[in-house]
C-alpha cells in the first residue's frame, strides 16, 4: 500500500529526459506524489498543502544536480524541509533549575501517558535525579495503581490521592512531599482528556496554575489521525504546553501527526516512544521521523543502534578474525549475542528501507535462540576447533541445548559453508577492507 | 438500557460539517464539478480519515455520474450521493451478528494495540450481556500491563459480571484457558477474554495472541465465537495495517469502532470495510457504561457525510 515516495518521483520523472531545470509543468506530478505521500502518512490535510506549497516554490527554476536524477532531487528537497518543519536538530530534555522542578504531563486517553510518566522517571534517575510520580488521574479504574505498579519496579516513590480526590490537591500535596522527602523532580501524571472537554481543560488549568510546571508536555499517539492538530491546537491554546511526547512508535505507523502537530504548535518534540518497556525512550531525531515519514527507513538509527552493540575494537579484531579465516564459534557467538543486545530483530527489520512492510518479513527468533542454545552447550574448546565434535559430544550437545542431534550437525554444517565463503570474500577483499567490516 | 445508536453518532457531526463546508466551497467556484472540485471534495473525505485510496474511489463515483450526465448538482445531492457509497462499502463488509452457537458459553476475545479502549470496552460489553439477563464471566488475560487486572476487576464490579483473574506476568493463555473451565463450570452464558493491547507488528506477542486462541479452542471446540479487534476511532491510517494483521493472525469477526467522541472522525472503517471486508460490530465512546452500540452502516454513513436536516441522526440527538 504504501510505495517509497522516492520510487514514485522517479516514476513521475520518468518523461523528463535530460537534466536541466525543474519547472512548474514538470513538477507538477512529482508534487501530487509528495502531497499523496504525506496524507497516507496522516499529515493533516491543510498542513500538506501548505508544505507542498512551499517545497514546489523552493524546487522550481532548481538546476538539477549532476549527482541527482530529477526524482532524487526533488526527495532531497522534500526531506530537508520536512527536516526543517520537524524542528531541525533533536532538543535535548533539560529541566529548569526550580527544586522541585516540576513536569506535567498530558493527552488524550489512551495516547500512553502513564507508560511515559515511568519511562521518563527512569530517564531522569539514570541522570542522577531523584524524581517523584504523582497520581493525579483519579478517573480511570486502577490508573493510580498502574502508577503505583511502575514505580515499585524502578524503585521511585509514588504520591497518590484517594479515588475520586481532587486532582489539584493531589498535584499540590505531591508538591510538599517532594520538598519534604527530598525528591527534585515531581512527574504529574493526569488523567486523559479530550482536548474539547471544556471542564476537564479547565482542569489542567488548575493543576498548572497550581503546581506552576516547569515543562508541560502533551503525549500524542504518533497513529493518530487528521484530529491531531486539533489535539494540538487545544492543548496549546488551553495549557501552552513546552514540548510534545511521540508515542508507540515501534509500530509500522508513519507517524504523519508529528508534522501536524508542529506545523501547528511550533512546540518542540522532546521524546519518543518505542516500545512497552521502561527503558523505549528515545530523545527525538526530525531527520529520522522524515524518513519514516516518506517511507525512506531508519538508516540512521540502525547504523547507531549497531555501534551501540559492537564496540569498536572488537569489531576490528573481528575483522582481522574474518581475513585470517580464524573465525570461531566463539567469534559467532559473540556476534549473535551483539546482534541480539540491539532489539527484537522485527524491529530493526522495520528500519531497514524498502523493509517497511513488516508483515510480510518473518524473521525467526526462536531459531536464532536454538542456535545460541547449542553454541552454549558446548566448551570454549568445541566453539574453537568443531573439529573435535564427535558423536558422543554431539550427542551430549543436543540434551544439553534441548535440540537433537540434527540440529547440531545443520549448524555445524552450516558454519562450515560460512566459513568457506568468508574464505572467498577475503580473498576478494585483501586489496582493501572487507566489504562486511563489521558484520551487519 | 442502552443508548440508540443515533444518538452515539452525534460525535460525528463536526466531521459530517466539515465535508458539507467542503462541498459547498468546491462548488462554490462556479464550475460545478469539474477537476478541481472533486480534488477539492477528496480532500474533505481525506480530512475524515477515509484514506486516500477510498476517497479517491468514493469521489470516482461521482466522476462516473458526471461523465453519464447525471451529476448530482447541489451540495445535498452531492452529501447523498457519497452516504449511499458509504453505506454500500460499509454493508458489503456487513454479515449479521454470530449465531448463537446453542452451546454456552460463547466465548468473545478482545484484542488491539495499545490504549485503543479494549477494557473499557469490555466493561460496556459485560453491561449489556448482563441486562440481557446473561451471565457473564470476564478473564482478565492482560498480564503484562500494571494494574491491568485491577482496571477490570473494577469493570467487572460495575456490571455485574464475574471475573477470573491471573497474576502479574502469569501466563495469558492460562488465564483464558481456566476462565474458559470456570464459566463452563458456572453455566455462564458468555465469557470475554481482555487481552494486553500489543502493536500488530510484535511478532511474538501476536504469536502469544494466536496461542490464546488456539487453546480456547482446544478447550471448546469453535472457541472463541467471535475476535473483536477494537480501534480508537482518532486512529489514521495504520487503523488499516492493525486490522490487516491481527486479521491475519485471529481471523477478526468484527471490529469495535471506540472513543467516537465530538472530534474522532471514524473514517477508517470505511477504508477497512472497503480494502479487508472486516465489519463494524459496535461503536463506543466515553467512559459510561450504557455508552456502546450496535452499528448500523445507514445511520453512520449519514452521519458521516450525509446531507444535513431532515432525517440526519446528528440532529435527532
Amino acid at each position: 500500500m504504501f510505495d517509497q515516495l522516492s520510487q514514485r518521483l522517479e516514476d513521475a520523472f520518468r518523461s523528463l529526459t535530460g537534466r536541466g531545470k525543474l519547472t512548474e509543468a514538470n513538477i507538477e506530478e512529482a508534487m501530487r506524489e509528495v502531497r499523496r505521500a504525506l496524507l497516507e502518512a496522516d499529515v493533516n490535510f491543510k498542513v500538506a498543502r501548505g508544505f507542498v506549497e512551499q517545497v514546489r516554490a523552493r524546487a522550481v527554476g532548481q538546476e538539477v544536480l549532476r549527482s541527482l536524477t530529477p526524482g532524487q532531487q526533488v526527495v532531497k528537497i522534500v526531506h530537508e524541509e520536512l527536516v526543517e518543519l520537524l524542528g531541525g536538530e533533536a532538543v535535548p530534555f533539560r529541566l529548569s533549575g526550580a527544586v522541585p522542578a516540576v513536569v506535567m504531563v498530558v493527552g488524550l486517553q489512551g495516547s500512553g501517558k502513564t507508560t511515559f510518566c515511568g519511562k521518563l522517571a527512569r530517564h531522569l534517575r539514570k541522570r542522577g535525579k531523584s524524581p517523584m510520580l504523582a497520581a493525579a488521574d483519579t478517573y480511570r479504574p486502577a490508573a493510580q495503581e498502574q502508577l503505583a505498579t511502575l514505580g515499585r519496579g524502578l524503585d521511585v516513590p509514588v504520591h497518590r490521592g484517594r479515588e475520586g480526590a481532587d486532582p489539584v490537591g493531589i498535584a499540590t500535596s505531591a508538591l510538599a512531599e517532594a520538598r519534604e522527602s527530598g525528591a527534585d523532580v515531581v512527574i504529574l501524571d493526569t488523567a486523559g482528556r479530550l482536548h474539547v472537554d471544556d471542564e476537564m481543560m479547565r482542569e489542567l488549568e488548575r493543576i498548572r496554575e497550581a503546581t506552576r510546571p516547569g515543562e508541560i508536555l502533551l503525549v500524542l499517539d504518533s497513529m493518530t489521525g487528521q484530529d491531531a492538530v486539533n489535539v494540538a491546537t487545544e492543548f496549546l491554546g488551553r495549557l501552552d504546553f513546552t514540548g510534545a511526547v511521540l508515542t508507540k512508535l515501534d509500530g509500522d505507523t508513519r507517524g504523519g501527526a508529528a508534522v501536524s502537530l508542529r506545523a501547528v504548535t511550533g512546540k518542540p518534540i522532546k521524546f519518543a516512544g518505542v516500545g512497552e518497556k521502561l527503558d523505549a525512550l528515545e530523545p527525538f531525531h526530525p531527520d529520522r521521523m522524515a524518513s519514516r515519514i516518506l517511507g525512506m527507513g531508519d538508516v540512521l538509527t540502525l547504523a547507531e543502534k549497531a555501534q551501540e552493540a559492537v564496540d569498536a575494537d572488537k569489531a576490528a579484531k573481528l575483522e582481522e578474525k574474518l581475513r585470517k579465516q580464524s573465525f570461531t564459534l566463539e567469534d559467532f557467538q559473540e556476534q549473535l549475542t551483539a546482534l541480539k543486545k540491539m532489539g527484537p530483530l522485527d524491529q530493526l527489520a522495520g528500519m531497514i528501507p524498502g523493509m517497511s512492510k513488516l508483515g510480510q518479513v518473518a524473521i525467526d527468533e526462536s531459531a536464532l535462540r536454538r542456535v545460541e542454545a547449542i553454541i552454549n552447550s558446548m566448551t570454549p574448546q568445541e566453539r574453537r576447533d568443531p573439529g573435535v565434535l564427535d558423536g558422543s559430544r554431539r550427542k551430549r550437545i543436543a540434551r544439553g541445548s534441548g535440540s537433537t542431534v540434527q540440529d547440531v550437525n545443520r549448524l555445524l554444517k552450516q558454519f562450515g559453508s560460512m566459513k568457506k565463503m568468508m574464505k572467498q570474500v577475503g580473498k576478494l577483499g585483501k586489496r582493501g577492507k572487507l566489504p562486511f567490516a563489521s558484520p551487519f | 438500557m442502552k443508548r440508540a445508536f443515533t444518538s452515539l453518532l452525534r460525535g460525528l457531526a463536526k466531521t459530517r460539517r466539515a465535508i458539507e463546508d467542503g462541498i459547498e466551497s468546491a462548488l462554490g467556484r462556479g464550475g460545478g464539478l469539474d477537476e478541481t472540485a472533486l480534488e477539492e471534495i477528496e480532500e474533505t473525505l481525506i480530512a475524515a480519515d477515509v484514506g486516500v485510496e477510498t476517497s479517491l474511489h468514493l469521489v470516482d463515483s461521482l466522476r462516473v455520474r458526471r461523465d453519464r450526465g447525471d451529476a448530482p448538482d447541489d451540495a445535498g445531492t452531492i452529501a447523498s450521493a457519497l452516504a449511499d457509497e458509504v453505506k454500500k462499502i460499509l454493508e458489503q463488509a456487513a454479515d449479521g451478528p454470530p449465531v448463537d452457537n446453542g452451546h454456552p458459553p460463547h466465548v468473545i476475545m478482545v484484542v488491539g494495540v495499545n490504549g485503543v479502549g479494549k477494557t473499557t470496552t469490555i466493561g460496556k460489553l459485560a453491561h449489556r450481556h448482563v441486562a440481557r439477563g446473561n451471565r457473564v464471566v470476564l478473564a482478565a488475560s492482560d498480564t503484562f500491563r500494571a494494574a491491568a487486572g485491577e482496571q477490570l476487576t473494577v469493570w467487572a464490579q460495575r456490571s455485574g459480571a464475574d471475573l477470573v483473574g491471573g497474576h502479574d506476568g502469569g501466563d495469558p493463555a492460562s488465564v483464558a484457558y481456566d476462565a474458559l473451565d470456570a464459566a463452563a463450570a458456572r453455566k455462564a452464558d458468555v465469557l470475554i477474554v481482555d487481552t494486553a493491547g500489543r502493536l500488530h507488528t510484535q511478532k511474538n506477542l501476536i504469536s502469544e495472541i494466536e496461542k490464546i486462541k488456539r487453546v480456547l479452542g482446544k478447550r471448546m471446540p469453535g472457541a472463541p465465537h467471535e475476535v473483536l479487534l477494537v480501534l480508537d476511532a482518532n486512529t489514521g491510517q495504520n487503523a488499516v495495517a492493525q486490522a490487516k494483521l491481527f486479521d491475519e493472525a485471529l481471523g477478526v469477526t468484527g471490529i469495535v469502532l471506540a472513543k467516537l467522541d465530538g472530534t474522532a472522525r471514524g473514517g477508517i472503517v470505511v477504508a477497512i470495510a472497503r480494502e479487508l471486508g472486516i465489519p463494524v460490530r459496535y461503536v463506543g465512546l466515553g467512559e459510561n457504561i450504557e455508552d456502546l452500540a450496535d452499528f448500523e452502516p445507514g445511520p453512520f454513513a449519514d452521519a458521516l457525510v450525509g446531507a444535513a436536516g431532515g432525517e440526519s441522526p446528528a440532529n435527532a440527538a
